[in-house]
């Protein structure tokens, strides 16, 4: 059932591509048809997971030669973020509802991604997992590319190329694993079990990590997200930070993690405090936390404070992975998801119901506009969401950086303090942009007012209103019964720390 | 050795020969009066007809290798069989490509030449004896050159034929006389003969002539796969050649030199399989550097290294797409090379190195076309020619994202599995320190690479047009290009395909 997510996916985007030019509503129509069914089988996918292990969909030999199969599988992780896929393909085609320039392309690359990402989600063959990867990263190009604002050429060329370096080191890594195992089999799986020497796993899990890290938007190389975030359309950047940042924090702990748990013991030695690569990643995700949420503090255009919120949230995820315990890696998938609904829900708001409308970006020009009044819509749409993206009871946000902060107490307890700092900051940036955007009481200067009193913002559509009253609902409904998606991730989660067995 | 062996071992040439001579005759014969149209495609189709007639004759002739005494000429079937074959497909493809370009009236006298360089990679794919080889890439390279004059009235065309042309008498020079050193040294040109005297020669001390040897043939076949730093004439040949006839240097010749590196590589591994035995009787331990291999070897990966960085970073700066993809096929013979520098006993090596380089003959030929059809639409093969494409001529569009894509290695399109295949084999061989920061290299130089294919589909795709007008192809050159594409994505989702045919000969 779950395999379908992703054979609809590119067989819509296909019929996209060879739709007739020019007829947008049917473009949109068959998009969200897609995306729904897709949604569908991800949802029964999951209802039918419950309670249950791994289970392998489909496995055929693919290349007998090297012993590639095409094995799809799916525990409870891969149910999760399915699931969230699907709700952020949903979403994303809602809010791009008012695309008209190249319709029909557009929802082919659309789709074309949303197939990568499932196939990614469900692959557990590392070089099918590899190939969906891959193919992700070039629909993202001209997405971003063509149909995307603030320098999108820039942007796109980025974060082509970072996925890219990325992707290479993951393919180095792959070939060198493949090369010393002697297994002579590529399913995560067997290369799980294959024993690969300790001084092996030692080089290699940086080196696979840090390219999967990359595209989790892992501090030092997260820069692609902002300026990508920025220049991307709204419901690309939505998929960015939605899926495809997953993408990454997914392969670190499934490749990373899973294949090369040796890499994570310590070195023997310790350098000021840091003795081994878990440190050194644990540390890098906490810089990633405080100094995203610093940077978001200091942003005048509104989409990059969401930009660099993503960086701090991922940040969480990845100090997640590092906990290496069960508490804490149940909280990253948990934070996966929420992050994926929340950001979605910003990057939705600020992207397609402000600046479509508003034509701006910037704080300090949103300010004079009053747009708590004129669009409340949105305002308290921005308020919920917030509320979400700061972690208040009640939201998913809440249950998954909570369990992320007692996994990291767990394990070493100054990462703790030191996030919690990037939760605080967290608030207030969450804070100034809003106020700055929707409450200033600041009055426009008398040259600033329009004459004729302000022009109208045009009202909100159906798909705006079902878009975020989707997302609002899932992130209020996980907040207030995480058991729902907690029961199926913490048996994934406890199997893969067991060492990869069942 | 007598003329029904000779004849039965070179069937396949003497197809293409009849061919040729069949079309030439045909043309300036029968057809003198017709239409210029009538006359390239008649021309064209009895091309491939040759072509068709010779990839049965390797079938047939499979078994059938030619020695002379004891030493092989020509050897027969393996991946002999395999590039053969290849080079006749790929042949054949540069042939169609013909049917829909107006730069020449000669229409017979082009495909015979055609014909008779692709029987000179037919030799040079097969032959292990210094002389034939010699005979083999200088029928294919004489070809070349006239293919690359061909387009008369174009002055760049004449420029990049003699820039061509001099690099190659120069490098066919040294060839020359690295052979010539290699038979004072063995007194043989049987390569396997040699390969097994300059072991002993250099067990007994005569190891630096031997080494002069080796780099002045490196520098003779550097020349031919267009390595660094003997890859100058390759920009401008590619730049001023007719488009048929790039794309016909671009993949057959590639092919068949590297058949030929194959050839050399099988023999010297296998050689040392039976030194392993006279070691103990004869010579006691092996010293460092014995034999041919370990230089050769080192020599290669330089050429490799070289060819990888400087391919890839040249290409970067272009703004012409014929120079673009110059430069994108140095890189890729840097990888292949990469391959050849680390040549594994099994035939795991000669396997994905033909994989690579039959695929990548392949994707560049589509290149080619695509580029020949814009160029003749536009009168440019800059990058802003390409401006707008996906609205002028979407199907062309699609073609080109496809083969550009695959070229950088995104999978599932063919290219991927070429360059896995091939690293594959490389880290097979050893999982040192050396061979697996050379396949992190050229990983990384590939993240590069991605760059410059972008940047033609990013005009093709995002940027927008200036000029909207349709841009018309001929019909036979779009099934062409559309059959290429389909054949790179289709070999890309299920490469045991072509994997599973290469190994069965």
């Amino acid at each position: 059932m779950l395999a379908w997510t992703i054979y609809l996916s590119f067989a819509g985007a296909l019929v996209e591509a060879l739709l007739p030019k020019g007829k947008a509503g049917l473009a949109r129509w068959f998009a969200l048809a897609v995306a729904v069914l897709g949604l569908a089988h991800a949802v029964g996918g999951f209802a039918a997971g419950m309670g249950q292990g791994r289970m392998i969909i489909v496995d055929v030999p693919w290349v007998p030669t090297m012993g590639v199969h095409y094995l799809l599988a799916a525990d409870g992780i891969s149910r999760v973020l399915v699931l969230l896929t699907g709700l952020a393909a949903v979403a994303g085609v809602l809010f791009s509802w008012n695309i008209e320039y190249r319709t029909n392309e557009f929802f082919a690359f659309y789709l074309a991604l949303i197939g990568g990402v499932y196939g990614v989600f469900l692959s557990f063959d590392l070089f099918l997992l590899f190939v969906f990867y891959e193919i992700a990263i070039v629909p993202k190009y001209f997405l971003i590319a063509i149909w995307g604002s603030t320098r999108r050429e820039y942007g796109a060329m980025k974060l082509a190329l970072y996925s890219f370096a990325g992707s290479a080191m993951v393919l180095i890594g792959l070939l060198a694993a493949y090369t010393t195992s002697g297994s002579h089999s590529t399913s995560l799986i067997d290369l799980a079990h294959a024993g690969l020497p300790v001084s092996f796993q030692m080089w290699c899990f940086p080196l696979v990590f840090t390219g999967f890290a990359i595209l989790a938007g892992m501090w030092p190389f997260h820069t692609w997200a902002p300026t990508g975030h920025v220049a991307a359309p709204t419901a690309a950047s939505m998929l960015l930070a939605g899926v495809v940042m997953k993408l990454g924090a997914y392969g670190c702990l499934r490749v990373g993690i899973w294949l090369f748990p040796h890499g994570l013991d310590p070195w023997g030695f310790s350098l000021i405090g840091i003795g081994s690569w878990r440190d050194v990643f644990a540390l890098l995700a906490v810089i990633g936390i405080v100094y995203g949420a610093l940077v978001a503090l200091a942003q005048t255009d509104f989409k990059f404070v969401i930009g660099y919120s993503s960086v701090s949230h991922m940040g969480f995820v990845l100090l997640g992975l590092m906990t290496l315990n069960q508490i804490g890696m149940t909280g990253a998938v948990m934070q996966m998801f929420s992050h994926g609904i929340i950001a979605g829900l910003l990057f939705a708001i600020v992207g397609r119901v402000v600046y479509e409308r508003t034509h701006t970006r910037q704080l300090a020009e949103l300010e004079k506009m009053h747009l708590g009044k004129r669009l409340p819509f949105a305002a308290w749409a921005f308020v919920i969401a917030g509320m979400a993206s700061m972690g208040l009871p009640g939201f998913s946000g809440f249950v998954a950086e909570l369990q992320v902060l007692v996994g990291a107490w767990i394990a070493k307890p100054w990462w703790t303090i030191a996030a919690g700092v990037g939760i605080v900051i967290g608030v207030a940036y969450t804070w100034r942009a809003l106020q700055k955007a929707f409450f200033s009481d600041r009055l426009p200067t008398p040259e600033e007012h329009p004459k004729t009193g302000w022009p109208d913002l045009g009202a909100i559509t159906w798909p705006e209103y079902t878009g975020v009253a989707l997302l609002v609902g899932v992130s209020l409904f996980v907040g207030l019964y995480p058991r729902i998606l907690l029961d199926t991730i913490e048996p994934a989660v406890k199997a893969l720390l067991a060492g990869g067995g069942q | 050795m007598n003329y029904a062996d000779l004849f039965r071992a070179t069937l396949p040439e003497t197809a293409l020969e009849i061919a040729a001579l069949l079309v030439v005759i045909v043309d300036l014969g029968l057809l003198r009066k017709a239409a210029l149209k009538t006359r390239v495609a008649i021309a064209a189709l009895l091309g491939v007809a040759g072509c068709a007639a010779a990839f049965w004759a390797v079938y047939v002739a499979g078994s059938a290798g030619l020695s002379a005494g004891d030493d092989l000429l020509l050897s027969a079937g393996g991946f002999t069989s395999v590039a053969q074959a290849g080079i006749l497909v790929l042949t054949a493809l540069t042939l169609l490509l013909l049917i829909g370009s107006v730069f020449t009236r000669h229409a017979g006298e082009y495909v015979a030449v055609v014909l008779m360089a692709a029987a000179g990679g037919l030799v040079v794919a097969s032959a292990q004896d210094l002389l034939v080889i010699f005979v083999g890439l200088e029928l294919l390279s004489l070809g070349l050159y006239i293919l690359t004059a061909f387009a008369k009235s174009s002055g760049k065309s004449a420029e990049a034929a003699m820039k061509y042309y001099l690099f190659g008498g120069m490098s066919a020079a040294f060839l020359l006389f690295g052979f010539s050193y290699l038979y004072g040294i063995s007194g043989s040109t049987n390569l396997h003969k040699i390969l097994l005297a300059s072991f002993y020669s250099s067990a007994s001390g005569g190891a630096p002539l031997l080494y002069v040897a080796l780099v002045m043939i490196a520098a003779g076949l550097g020349f031919k796969v267009a390595a660094v730093p003997f890859h100058l004439w390759a920009p401008d040949t590619y730049e001023g050649a007719p488009a048929p006839a790039a794309a016909f240097i671009a993949s057959v010749s590639k092919v068949a030199s590297f058949a030929l590196l194959i050839s050399i590589g099988t023999a010297s591994v296998h050689l040392l399989d039976g030194v392993h035995e006279l070691r103990l009787v004869a010579i006691g331990p092996l010293p460092k550097y014995l034999g041919v291999w370990i230089p050769w070897s080192l020599i290669l990966t330089l050429l490799a290294a070289a060819s990888m960085v400087l391919g890839n970073l040249a290409a970067l700066a272009q703004i012409s797409v014929r120079r673009l993809l110059a430069y994108s096929a140095i890189a890729h013979a840097g990888y292949i090379l990469l391959g050849l520098a680390f040549f594994s006993h099994s035939n795991a090596s000669a396997n994905a190195i033909l994989y690579y380089v039959l695929t990548y003959g392949l994707t560049t030929i589509g290149a080619f076309g695509v580029v020949s059809v814009v160029e003749r639409a536009t009168g440019s093969d800059k990058l802003d020619a390409f401006l707008g494409l996906h609205k002028r001529n979407p199907l062309l569009a699609a073609v080109l994202l496809v083969l550009f894509l695959s070229l950088a290695g995104i999978p599932p399109l063919v290219g991927f599995w070429a360059k896995f295949n091939l690293f594959a084999a490389v880290l097979g061989v050893s999982a040192g320190a050396v061979p697996f920061g050379l396949v992190a290299l050229a990983l990384a130089l590939s993240a590069v690479s991605l760059y410059y294919y972008l940047q033609v589909l990013k005009r093709a795709y995002v940027m927008q047009a200036v000029d909207e007008s349709p841009i018309k192809a001929h019909p036979v050159t779009m099934a062409v290009l559309v059959a290429i594409a389909a054949a790179v994505v289709a070999l890309g989702c299920f490469p045991a395909l072509l994997q599973g045919w290469i190994a069965s000969f």
